[in-house]
Parts: C-alpha cells; structure tokens; sequence
C-alpha cells in the first residue's frame, strides 16, 4: 500500500503567496465593520432612550386666562381658604359654583382642594408651545426669541411632564393635568389577571411536557403547537380575545350573568377580556422558559426520588418543583414585563380612549400605559407627545424594575 | 519575512528552548527545552495532564486561540522565533500544520475540505491536481475519487482522519503536529493512520502526541517522555531520545516506571 | 405506600413462611389505582391541550368570520330596470340603460327570484333564470334589478385597492404595505445582526459580551409603542432632514420600516449568535491551524457551518416584521394605499387592524368580518415562516448534537 501511495511531490512551498498583509488588512477592516455594526446597535438604544427623555423635559409657553398675580402679590399656594373662596367667588359663574357646592361645601374643602380649584378654574394655564429638552439646552436663545415674539403674554417655563403629579392624577384633556394613574392601574389590573390564569396552566403544561408526556403524536404536536403559538403575531391573540372574550363570552367577561357589571361597560370590553386575552398570549412564552427550568433540574434527583418509592406527582411536587421554581420565576417575570407593554391587542379588544376613573374590578372599563402613550402619540397636538414621552419612561422604569427583580432572583439562585 | 522561514541547513525543524506555558496563574509546562529532527517522527507521551497537547500547540501557537494562555521561553522554527513580536502566527500554522484528536472536516465537499486551506493560502497552481496529490498522499484518493462532491462528513471516522490529513499536507507544510490522531479511530484506522505517518516521514518532520506506548514505539524515530514535576505539579520534559533507547535503556528511573506499567 | 413499609419491618423481624411471603408479596406490590396521581396528571395534560385550543380558537374564529366575509351578501341598486315583461321561461331580458353597466357572472336579483347574467348586449341581456334556489317566475316591466356585492376570493386576493366604502376589497393594498415595511426592516436588521453575532461570537472579549448583551436584552425589551413613538418623532423627521420635507411624507413606511429593523436586530443577533456559537470548536481550530486568518474562519467556515440556524433567525424576524403592528400603526399611516414608494403613507395588514377596530364597529358588518379575512392572511402567512423557521432549527440542531 505505501509504495502505491507515494506520489512524487509536484507542487511545494513556492506555488503559493500567501498575501498576508492583504489578508490581514481584510481582517482589520472587516473587525471594524463589525464593531460598527454593533455600536450602530447600541447606538439605536441611546437613541432611544435620548429621544424619549428629550421629549419628556424642556421649555413650555404657558398662558393664563387670568395670571396668577393678578390675583393676589403673594404666591397662590400660601392664600389661606377663606381668601382662595372670595377668588373663586369673584371669578366662577354662579352655576358653576352652585356644582361645586353641591358636590361639597367651598368652606368645608382644604386649601389643597381650592388652590387646585383656582388653579384649574381662574388661573387656568394653558400650554401655546413647547420645545424639547435638547432644543432648550443647546438652542436657548432661539427659544427664547421665539417665545418672545410668537406668544408675548405667555410665561415661559421649564417643565418636567413626569411629576409625581402625572403619576397620580387621572387622565384628562388637559395636557397640564393629564396624568397616567388609571392607566399604571389597568395595567397593573390586567397583567395580574393574565398572571394569575397563565402561570398555573404555563407550569402545568410545562410539567406535563417535561415530566409526563411520553413521546407519541399527541404529546408532540402539543409541543409543535406551542412554538407555534409563541411565534403568533400578538394583534392575532387581540383577535381571538374579541371574537371569544368580548363576543361569545360577553355576559360572563361584562359581569352580567353575576349581576357585577358596570353600565358603562357592559359589551364585554373589561378588564378581564383584556387579562384573559393577556393571559393566552403570554402562556406558550411561560411554558417554553417554564419547560426550560425543569429541564435543567438533574434527572438524578428524580431517580433519587422515584427510587425511594415515591409517585411521580410527589416527586414533582417535592423535588423538582424546588428547584426548578426560582427559574420558572425568573421566566415568568420576563414574560410578564413583555405583556405589561403589549398594545395591538389591546387596542383590537376596545380599550377605552378616555377614562378618568381609577378601575374598580375585574369588570370595567379599562385602558393601560402602553395605550395611553399609543393615544397620546396619535394626538394631532404636538403637546401630547410630550405626555407620550413621559408615560413611556414611566413604563420603562416599570419593566427596568421587573426585569432588576429577575435579574437579582436570578442571581441569587445561582449564588446558591 | 518568508525569507526568515525559508528551509535552512539547521537539522533541527523544532528548537523550544525554555518554554514555559501558564494558563491564567497555573504553570501548565515547566522550562522545556526540546529539539525535534527535521524529517523524523517525534512522539511525545506522558501520563495524561501532563501538558502534552499543550507543548505541542505550543510549536504552531494554537495555544494562543486560548484567551487565558500565555507562553514564555522561545520556539524556534528554521532558527526563527515564532514567539517574537514581527512573527505572525497565521504564517506559522500554515508551515505547521495540525492533525486533530478528533476528525473535524469541514461540513464541506470531500474536494473542498482539501481545496480550502490552499485557496485561502493563495495557491496558484492547478487545484485538481493539488486535490488528487494530497488526497493520493493521504491514501485516500482511492476510496473517494469517485464522491469528491459529497459531504467531507459522509466518510466513515478513519476516512475523515486521513481527508483532515490531506487537508494539512495540501497547504505544504514543513511539520505536521498531530495530536493524538488515532485516539478515535478503531485498530484497523489507527494502522492505516500510523501507515500513513511513515509514508509521509521523508517529506515532512511529524510531531505526535499520543497517550499510546506502543504506538509511539511502533512509528516513531524520537520519544520525548513529559511527566508531572512533584513539586508545581506543571508537566517537564523528563527524557528525550531515540525511541528504540528511551523504551529499552531509560535514564530516568521515573520513564522506566512509566513505560513498565508502574503509573500513568 | 404504608402497606410495602409494614410488609419490610414485619418480614425483616419474624420468619414468615416462604409461601406467606409470596402472597404478600403479590398483594402488596400490585398496582392500584391511584385517583390523586391519575387526576393530577389528567388536569395537567389539560393544561397542555388549552394551547391546542388556543389555536384551534384562532384558526376557527379567524376562519369562520372570514367565512361571513366571503359569504355574506349585499343587495345593492343597480337603478337598471325590466325595459318589458319577462315570463318565468324566458332566457332573454331586455333592460333600461339607466345605471351601472352589467357584467357577465353578476349576480341579479328581480322581486324573490335571483339570475345569473350570462351575457350582455346592449340592453339585451341572457340569463340564467333562478340560481341559488330560487324560483323563477314572471316579472313585469319596471320591475328594479339589484346586483349582488359579494366579495369573491378572487377580488380579495387579486385586486389592489381597499376602500371598504365603496365597497372594495383588495388585499395588495394591504400586503404590499406590509411586504415594504418588513423588506426595509430586513435590509436593516439582517446585515446588523449578523454583524452583531459574529463581532460576539468571534471577536468580542468576555467583557464586551458581558456588556453587550443585556443591553441587547433591553433594546429587545422595549414596548413597541415605544418604538412606535420613537418613529415618528425622531426617525420621521430625520428622514425628512436628510431626503427634504417634500419627498418624505409625515407618515410614511419607510421611517416605519427603519424601525421595525432595529426592533428586530436583537433577534437577529440573538439567534444567531447561537447558531455560531453552536458550531464546534474543532472547526475553528482546523481552520486556524491550514493558516486561516480570524476573518477567514469566522466567515469561510464558522459562518456556512451556521447557515442553516443564521437562515432561520433570518425568517423568524421576517415572520416578526410582518406581524409588528404599534410601529406601522403609529408611523407609517392610516389608510389603505397601493404605491410602492417608501416615502408615502401606506397601511398594513396590522396598521388596517388595529386603527379600524379601535374605532367603534358594528359587529357582522363587512368592516368588522374584513378585518378577521385580513387576520387569517396574516396569521397563515407568520405561520408559515414559524414553521419553516423550526424546522430548519430542528434540522441544524441535529446536525451537531
């Protein structure tokens, strides 16, 4: 065999040229096309966040109907009640009064109530214009000019949009009192629901799969079907909420078949239509990061357990339940935050576009952060983007500290 | 450059001369110094974790692919360096080539596996021929003439080894370090592989690191022996010498006690 | 459970008779019901076949709504009237030439009874008397003939304009959109990410990956209204900035496009990087010891060894651009529009979904049952793309595992 395989050599060293530094330079340029295209990438996300934070601070033009100091030479906020009542007087229609009378006594009201009274009724500031922050920093004077001769008689103020007023207030048509409080509440409302009907079906599935479901036909085609799901647009899901929830299941999701439901909510469009329709799209995404977290318990412990005599169920239940859970978690919590920014289907199932009273169960009306900033982003005014860009950090900053409580659940599971 | 690395007189194709391999703080290989004959079969063994591998990815500096390895002490090849600075270690694998633990041909054709290194080494001859050459050099050329389009990976494990063979010899290198080459294959493959490493002895110096006594005195013309210094438990050259001598007349009391089946 | 303990301890302490033993034995090691497990596990299957559900719940309400879609009819004037008197035989009817010209295949209605027209000449026109189960029966002059505004499949699916007003309902206007929008979001996610996968997986220290990704992580985080908002105030008139306020229209599919593409670049990168760093270390190093240069084997031999899983990250992002919604809905405009210009307002199939049912709709209305043909065009088409996508990953898996 050797002598058949000896063959005389005909090329050598010399037929090739390596071109080394040609092939070098390709390198060096193409390491720097890549890291380019990375930090085009983090670029994207500073841009993101700059644009966000530009459009949620800066100058704003405001004109009163009555300024503020015509009213009185000291600061509104310090005028005692009786002196904010003789401004009210002096200024609102009689009928308007007689409402707010009605609703209850001027004299027996704080000095908190009638400065806001005074404020949203005499003073009644409203925006004519507003520059973004970037714009406010670095192009001041122009500001100023501008504001000088297009709005003479407004007060140019620097404002914050995020206040801890715009977190409590109710949603309003006025830019200067708009605020996110019903819908931080709706959202919180919805992704409980989904949370709570999706994580006991999410776990459960995952333990049939990963624990119980030998390999036949049925059992993978629920997987396959899974992956699938997990890969559905979420405007389909807001599809099927309408179709199911809202339509076919009307009289249970409005709270009429219990005798629960709220007038102005009665179609179906709760709530609970918006969580359940939550609840079914976020479910393959648990059960797959839920499947995930069994699968990496060792399947020695199993075999400790089932060799001690115990069933299946209480080996699940005992032993990889335990361990499996501070990742499940971990999974969920991610999902979660995912869903707690989700909007089409939302939007499909009738989210209300304006409601100002704070949700009281799982049968109103509901709208939530993500269509607050949809709504105000849509808004003609140019203001309204302003509060788009307010409510997205504070939804932002809600996902930032979901996702720091995986992170540290996380990381004391694998400090363990 | 390439002048430096030209073939010289020197009968030495390797000098590694105090070579020393850590891995991040641990000393993996204590001051080795090592001269490998041009044109011969080198084998090193040792016990296993005594830096064999290590030594050898030393000589082509695949040791530096690892982020945490550091190498000191000097390896000449030709009587260059390749641990000085101007040397560029992608000129040095292409003069010395590497045969793996495990067959890894590409996910390529059988023609392309061997085409791809020449090609990206800038071959300027006609390819067919280099492909037929190291394939007939690798004693593979029978076996696959007829499927050079199918997948590298279609062969059979011992197949794979030789095609990973006629991969390196393609590119024309000086040395071929081989790393425990047949420890995957079944006998029949591991002779046809230690057939091969004899064939290709006239025309290429051959390092192999094998875990096998009885290989390394069936093929090769050198041993060196590693073993695991007692007090920095980093691996040293213990001895180093023709193989007939090192496997009957060891110096060390250490190889005899290796080589009888007392440790390792 | 208690029954095997007391069998153990009593058969260790007294010397049982071999043949006792063995009853014992057998009744004790028997397999019984037991009710609790059994449940359990019928609950937790159940938990497994509400996924099932889910999608039989989709593909049964998006295809039966489009069903109505298909089926439902719509009498509509044709202000033609019988021109003479027509008996209940008779292939041959003569019209008024008032109104909107007939067609061959339209579908007539005279009093209860409906016909098929099967040509038309001048104001004389043949039919065929009483399709769809009706009678025929004889007419007389004056009588008014309406004509059915059934939406075929074939107008669905064939046409370009959608304007459910008057009436029209083609799709491409729609797809054609939505095709823009994802192709442009393509053209930037799929170099980025690719790029971002293999500077990770190649190049990239231990420490930059450290950093890199979870800021990968959140840009993938990110709510897409967000995204949405991120268009339209900085990507929109930036475009504007750089092509002229003139070209680039406020709303358009291009500033959509862009940023549908860096939502999906962590995708992208993501799945990706996977794929290569799937692909063995022994590749790399055969390659690197032929004298390949780092470039040379990340894109000569890592790169193709990962084709297959780079291919899938690939569709699964368009599957992703496709069924994005807050991004077009915010950005790219409202209302349908067929033009293939990326600087044009356009509508998408999610854009078209979203904005009407926002609005307030009847349900059963040609609108509303549109919307669910719309919807099952875009489900079947992410499905597709879901499952080729997997089953390339399946494939690729089994390859190095």
């Amino acid at each position: 065999m050797s002598a058949l395989t000896r063959t005389t050599e005909t090329f050598t060293t010399q037929d090739f040229s390596p071109r080394l530094s040609q092939r070098r330079r390709a390198g060096r340029i193409w390491a720097v096309v890549l890291q380019a295209a990375t930090v085009v990438a983090m670029l994207a996300l500073i841009a993101l966040l700059v644009n966000i934070i530009d459009g949620a601070f800066g100058y704003a033009a405001v004109e009163y109907t009555v300024p503020p100091e015509t009213l009185s030479s000291v600061p509104l906020e310090d005028l005692s009640q009786d002196q904010l009542i003789t401004i009210l007087r002096e200024h609102l229609s009689t009928g308007l009064l007689r409402r707010y009378e009605a609703e209850k006594p001027l004299s027996e009201r704080s000095a908190e109530d009638l400065y806001g009274l005074v404020v949203e009724r005499v003073v009644a500031p409203k925006v004519v214009a507003q520059w973004s922050l970037l714009d406010s920093v670095f192009k001041r004077e122009e500001v100023l000019r501008t504001a000088a001769e297009q709005y003479p008689d407004a007060e140019l103020r620097m404002v914050s949009w995020l206040t801890t007023r715009f977190l409590t207030a109710p949603q309003s048509g006025d830019p200067m009192r708009a605020g996110v409080r019903t819908a931080i509440l709706g959202s919180l409302w919805t992704v409980a629901i989904a949370l709570l009907t999706a994580f006991p079906i999410g776990v459960g599935a995952a333990i049939y799969l990963e624990e119980y479901a030998r390999d036949n036909a049925v059992n993978r085609v629920i997987q396959v079907n899974i992956n699938n799901l997990a890969g559905v647009p979420s405007i389909i899901y807001g599809m099927l909420g309408l179709a199911v929830f809202v339509r076919m299941l009307g009289r249970f999701t409005s709270g009429v078949a219990f005798g629960l439901a709220e007038p102005s909510a009665a179609n179906g469009r709760t709530i609970l239509s918006a969580g359940l329709t939550l609840g079914l799209l976020v479910l393959p995404v648990i059960i797959i990061n839920a499947q995930e977290a069994i699968r990496a318990v060792p399947g020695s412990l199993r075999e400790a357990s089932l060799g001690l005599g115990a069933t299946r169920w209480q080996t699940v239940w005992h032993h990889v339940l335990p361990s499996a859970l501070p990742g499940i978690l971990t999974g969920t919590i991610l999902a979660i935050s995912r869903v707690m920014g989700e909007t089409a289907p939302l939007v499909v199932i009738g989210a209300s576009t304006f409601i100002t009273v704070d949700p009281s169960g799982p049968f109103s009306q509901f709208t939530t952060l993500p269509i607050q900033i949809y709504q105000w982003t849509s808004r003609p005014q140019d203001v309204f983007r302003n509060l788009a860009a307010a409510a997205s950090l504070v939804l932002l900053g809600m996902l930032l500290s979901l996702n720091a409580v995986a992170i540290l659940l996380r990381n004391r599971y694998r400090g363990k | 450059m390439s002048e430096q690395l030209a073939p010289t007189d020197n009968p030495y194709a390797i000098e590694a001369v105090g070579l020393h391999v850590y891995y991040d703080q641990f000393l993996a290989v204590k001051d080795v110094n090592l001269r490998i004959r041009r044109h011969k079969i080198t084998a090193i063994i040792g016990p296993s974790g005594c830096g064999k591998s290590t030594v050898l990815r030393s000589f082509n500096r695949m040791n530096e692919l690892v982020p945490t390895a550091r190498t000191e002490g000097q390896v000449f090849f030709n009587g260059v360096d390749i641990y000085q600075p101007a040397v560029d270690p992608v000129r040095v694998r292409q003069r010395i080539g590497m045969v793996f633990q495990k067959p890894n041909p590409f996910p390529k054709s059988i023609y392309e596996n061997v085409a791809w290194g020449a090609r990206i080494n800038g071959f300027r001859g006609d390819m067919d021929a280099l492909v037929y050459e190291s394939l007939q050099q690798a004693a593979l050329w029978e076996e696959v003439k007829d499927k050079l389009h199918q997948s590298g990976l279609s062969l059979s494990g011992g197949q794979q080894q030789r095609l990973c063979i006629a991969r390196t010899i393609a590119v024309k290198p000086d040395i071929i370090l081989m790393d425990e080459p047949a420890s995957a294959l079944d006998p029949i493959a591991t002779l046809r592989i230690e057939q091969l490493m004899q064939d290709l002895s006239s025309a290429y110096t051959i390092i192999i690191v094998t875990h096998n006594m009885q290989q390394a005195a069936r093929v090769s013309d050198y041993t060196a022996f590693f073993s695991l210094d007692e007090q920095d438990r980093a691996g040293v050259l213990i001895e180093y010498d023709e193989t007939d001598r090192l496997f009957t007349r060891p110096q060390s009391k250490i190889t005899d006690d290796y080589i009888t089946g007392r440790f390792g | 459970m208690g029954a095997i303990k007391s069998w153990v301890s009593r058969a260790r302490g007294i010397a049982v008779p071999t043949v006792m033993m063995n009853e014992r034995r057998d009744s004790a090691l028997h397999r019984r019901p037991r009710v609790r497990e059994s449940l359990i596990e019928a609950f937790l299957l159940l938990c497994g076949v509400l996924s099932i559900l889910t999608t039989l719940g989709i593909v049964y309400e998006l295809g039966h709504e489009s069903l109505r879609f298909f089926t439902s009819e719509q009498w509509e004037a044709t202000n033609k009237e019988l021109a003479a008197d027509v008996d209940a035989a008779t292939q041959t009817i003569l019209v008024t030439n008032t109104g909107s010209e007939l067609h061959p295949g339209d579908n007539l209605r005279v009093g209860s009874e409906e016909l098929m027209v099967l040509t038309v000449v001048g104001d004389t026109v043949t039919v065929e008397r009483g399709v769809q189960g009706t009678a025929p029966s004889a007419h007389v002059s004056g009588a008014s003939l309406e004509r059915s505004e059934r939406v075929t499949l074939g107008e669905f699916l064939g046409t370009t304009e959608w304007n459910p007003q008057i009436g029209k309902f083609g799709i491409w206007a729609l797809v054609n959109a939505t095709l823009m929008t994802s192709l442009i979001a393509l053209l930037v996610a799929l170099p980025v990410g690719l790029a971002v996968a293999i500077y990770l997986s190649e190049y990239a220290t231990p420490r930059a990956r450290q950093v890199l990704k979870p800021v990968l992580e959140v840009l993938a985080g990110v709510p897409t209204v967000v995204y949405g908002y991120f268009a339209l105030t900085l990507m929109t008139p930036l475009l504007r900035w750089i092509f002229g306020a003139d070209t680039v229209k406020i709303y358009n599919t291009a500033s959509a496009g862009l940023v549908i593409g860096i939502l999906i670049i962590p995708l992208v990168s993501s799945m990706s990087e996977d794929a290569l760093t799937a692909v063995p270390r022994s590749l790399r190093e055969a390659a690197y010891a032929l004298g390949a240069t780092k470039l040379e084997t990340a894109v000569k031999v890592v790169l193709p060894a990962a084709l297959s899983g780079i291919a899938a990250a690939f569709i699964l992002a368009a599957s992703r651009a496709i069924g994005e919604t807050m991004i077009v809905a915010i950005a790219a405009g409202a209302g349908a529009a067929f033009t293939f210009n990326p600087f044009e307002p356009a509508e998408t199939m999610t854009g078209h979904i979203v904005r009407i049912s926002g609005g307030d709709l009847s349900y059963d209305s040609m609108d509303y049952n549109s919307l669910f043909a719309i919807g099952l065009v875009l489900f079947l088409m992410t499905l597709g793309l879901n499952i080729i996508s997997q089953r390339i990953v399946r494939r690729f898996r089994e390859a190095y595992e």
